[in-house]
């Protein structure tokens, strides 16, 4: 039973790109495929693409479910839908799994030609530029010219951002949602220790545990724990768990005990069974090498020079991660170059997990910014 | 149930913004501080083709101005303009807020800091209407003072001749004033006749 104004069934493609691609880090990879999803129709003048960018652990699986797995609802089904702020009644919405990443697009858990066997350590650090210039061979492929939005939060965000310094003649829009110019070095020593968790699991092989037949579940599990106790708030988890006892009575032992134990430790469980250790590595070393400012010494307002879209800026007052003050800095940056931006900052509790919930004070801003997008 | 302020806030089309119009430069670079809704922008960007950003802190006010496809950004005007660069804007207008900010002296300075010019409109404390309703012992509502003593948001009530002693104490050169009374223009006693105040200044010839 699909819940009111979703898209429904859904079906993943493929596109394969026999193009070569250089990435920035030098390496060149010969061909690759991406995962996609589309909902909606691309109209005549073919103006009213939205381009979806997914963060750390989401995929091109933006809305609907699908006919064989209806619990594997979309990850930002509540916004993209019939009718829902993100219209896909009148436009035409792209989800894409990023190269480097597990849920169809090649990555590393792929078989490398060159050897037949899966590329493990061997497949190349990717970057969000890198991303940017796959997602363009995407539209491309799929005869858009020009998207009317490109739109994420979070690493999403930090897409939609590249998108309008690499390909400004490519994107009318773009929103940035819960997004930081760059990683502060708390946020690199949060995703640094998640990498040691996984580099030092004996399970992980050097990232060639594919021939092993195991995969680094330890690693993985206190990854993703770290990276939930990021994404909430301090009120959130007081609000959600508090010192909530499972079982009513402390144990004196180390099983789990308090509410937020079982949390991290169900989340990092689910978290194991479907994502890749490898991919968990690059997608965090992609957070941690975007800084679009850094070949203008520093100066963010020199790198968006370029841009041409415009904006809508979106922060959320709880969140610790990337917290308003950072969406500031894209601000000003936009305003210096005489951008259009508008700006909201919603009052949230959820911390940097709030782009992905239902607040109607953040929804109706963006049903109201892309209502008036004019697509003819 | 929306609050008697919400009630009782001035109509989106205020008569002062063909004033405000009519002195910006075609293609004018504007800061509209308070921007409601948004409309004071609107006007400007379809009359005066005016480029420019509003600052609100209300959320629905700021979704409003994004409704009528203003740039608004939302944020404290008492934090100050810390994002904005010093005199990157041609116009940096405080419209019907200046008596509502608590840090008056900082947020002119700021104006002029980031303006080349500055516009700001005020309701006259000294409109004959407001002088007769604290005479008979009450505190003044009226069109341009449309809330209650113990509602209203505002903190900083003047009159035309306190804002221009201000204006001479702190070196800032008025350039243009214009007082109004129920949308027209007062030219004779505006202290007295005139509810709504108008004035263009910048930071005159600095020493």
């Amino acid at each position: 039973m699909n819940a009111p104004g979703s898209i429904g069934v859904v079906i993943p493609h493929k596109a394969q790109f026999d193009e070569p691609i250089r990435l920035r880090s030098g390496a060149l990879v010969e061909r690759y495929e991406l995962a996609y999803e589309t909902y909606g129709r691309l109209n005549p003048t073919r103006n009213n693409a939205v381009l979806v960018c997914h963060a750390l652990n989401a995929s091109h699986h933006v809305a609907g479910i699908y006919s064989d797995d209806p619990a594997n609802v979309g990850w930002w089904d509540n916004l993209v839908g019939p009718g829902k702020p993100v219209d896909t009644g009148r436009f035409f919405v792209v989800g894409v799994n990023n190269l480097g990443g597990c849920h169809g697009s090649t990555g590393p858990a792929s078989i490398n030609p060159a050897t037949g066997r899966p590329w493990g350590a061997h497949f190349p650090v990717v970057t969000v530029e890198d991303w940017v210039l796959t997602q363009a061979r995407l539209a491309d492929h799929l005869g858009i010219e020009r998207f009317a939005v490109v739109m994420g939060g979070s690493l999403g965000a930090m897409q939609a951002l590249q998108w309008t310094i690499s390909f400004p003649q490519r994107i009318s829009h773009a929103l940035v949602i819960a997004a930081a110019p760059k990683l502060s070095a708390q946020n690199i020593a949060f995703n640094e220790v998640a990498r040691q968790a996984i580099m030092t699991d004996p399970d992980f092989h050097g990232g060639d545990f594919y021939a092993h037949h195991v995969v680094p579940r330890r690693g993985l599990r206190l990854a993703r724990m770290i990276g939930h106790i990021t994404y909430l708030s301090d009120d959130a988890m007081a609000e959600k768990f508090g010192r909530a006892l499972r079982d009513g009575t402390l144990k004196f032992n180390f099983d789990v005990e308090f509410e937020i134990e079982s949390y991290l430790r169900y989340q990092g469980d689910k978290f194991s069974d479907y994502f890749d250790a490898n991919t968990y590595l690059r997608i965090t070393k992609a957070l941690d090498y975007f800084d679009p400012a850094a070949e203008y010494g520093g100066d963010l307002t020199k790198a968006l020079a370029r841009a041409r879209a415009a904006f809508l800026v979106v922060s959320f007052t709880s969140d610790w991660r990337f917290s308003p003050a950072r969406s500031r800095q894209i601000l000003k940056a936009l305003v210096d170059n005489r951008l259009d931006v508008s700006y909201a900052e919603i009052d949230a509790p959820h911390g940097h997990d709030a782009f992905l919930m239902d607040d109607a004070r953040y929804h109706d801003l963006i049903r109201a910014y892309l209502d008036n997008i004019d697509i003819g | 149930m929306p609050g008697p302020a919400a009630v009782r806030s001035p109509p989106a089309r205020r008569p002062e913004f063909d004033t405000i119009a009519a002195w910006i430069e075609p293609g004018a670079q504007v800061l509209d501080l308070g921007c409601g809704d948004g409309s004071l922008l609107r006007h400007l960007k379809q009359v005066r083709g005016a480029m420019g950003y509003g600052v609100e802190i209300d959320d629905a006010k700021v979704l409003a101005s994004v409704r009528h496809r203003v740039n608004v950004l939302q944020s404290d005007l008492e934090s100050g303009l810390a994002g904005f660069e010093t005199g990157s804007f041609d116009y940096v207008i405080l419209s019907q807020t200046l008596q509502a900010v608590r840090h008056t002296e900082q947020i002119i300075g700021e104006m002029l800091r980031v303006g080349r010019q500055a516009i700001v409109t005020f309701p006259n404390f000294g409109y004959w209407g407001h002088r007769l309703q604290i005479l008979a012992g009450h505190m003044p509502v009226s069109a341009t003072l449309p809330y209650q003593w113990y509602d209203t948001p505002n903190v900083h009530l003047f009159t035309l001749r306190d804002f221009e002693s201000f204006c001479a104490g702190h070196g800032i050169r008025i350039l243009e004033r214009i007082v109004m009374d129920q949308g027209r223009v007062v030219s004779l006693l505006p202290n007295l006749l005139g509810s709504l105040a108008v004035y263009r200044f910048d930071r005159g010839a600095q020493p």
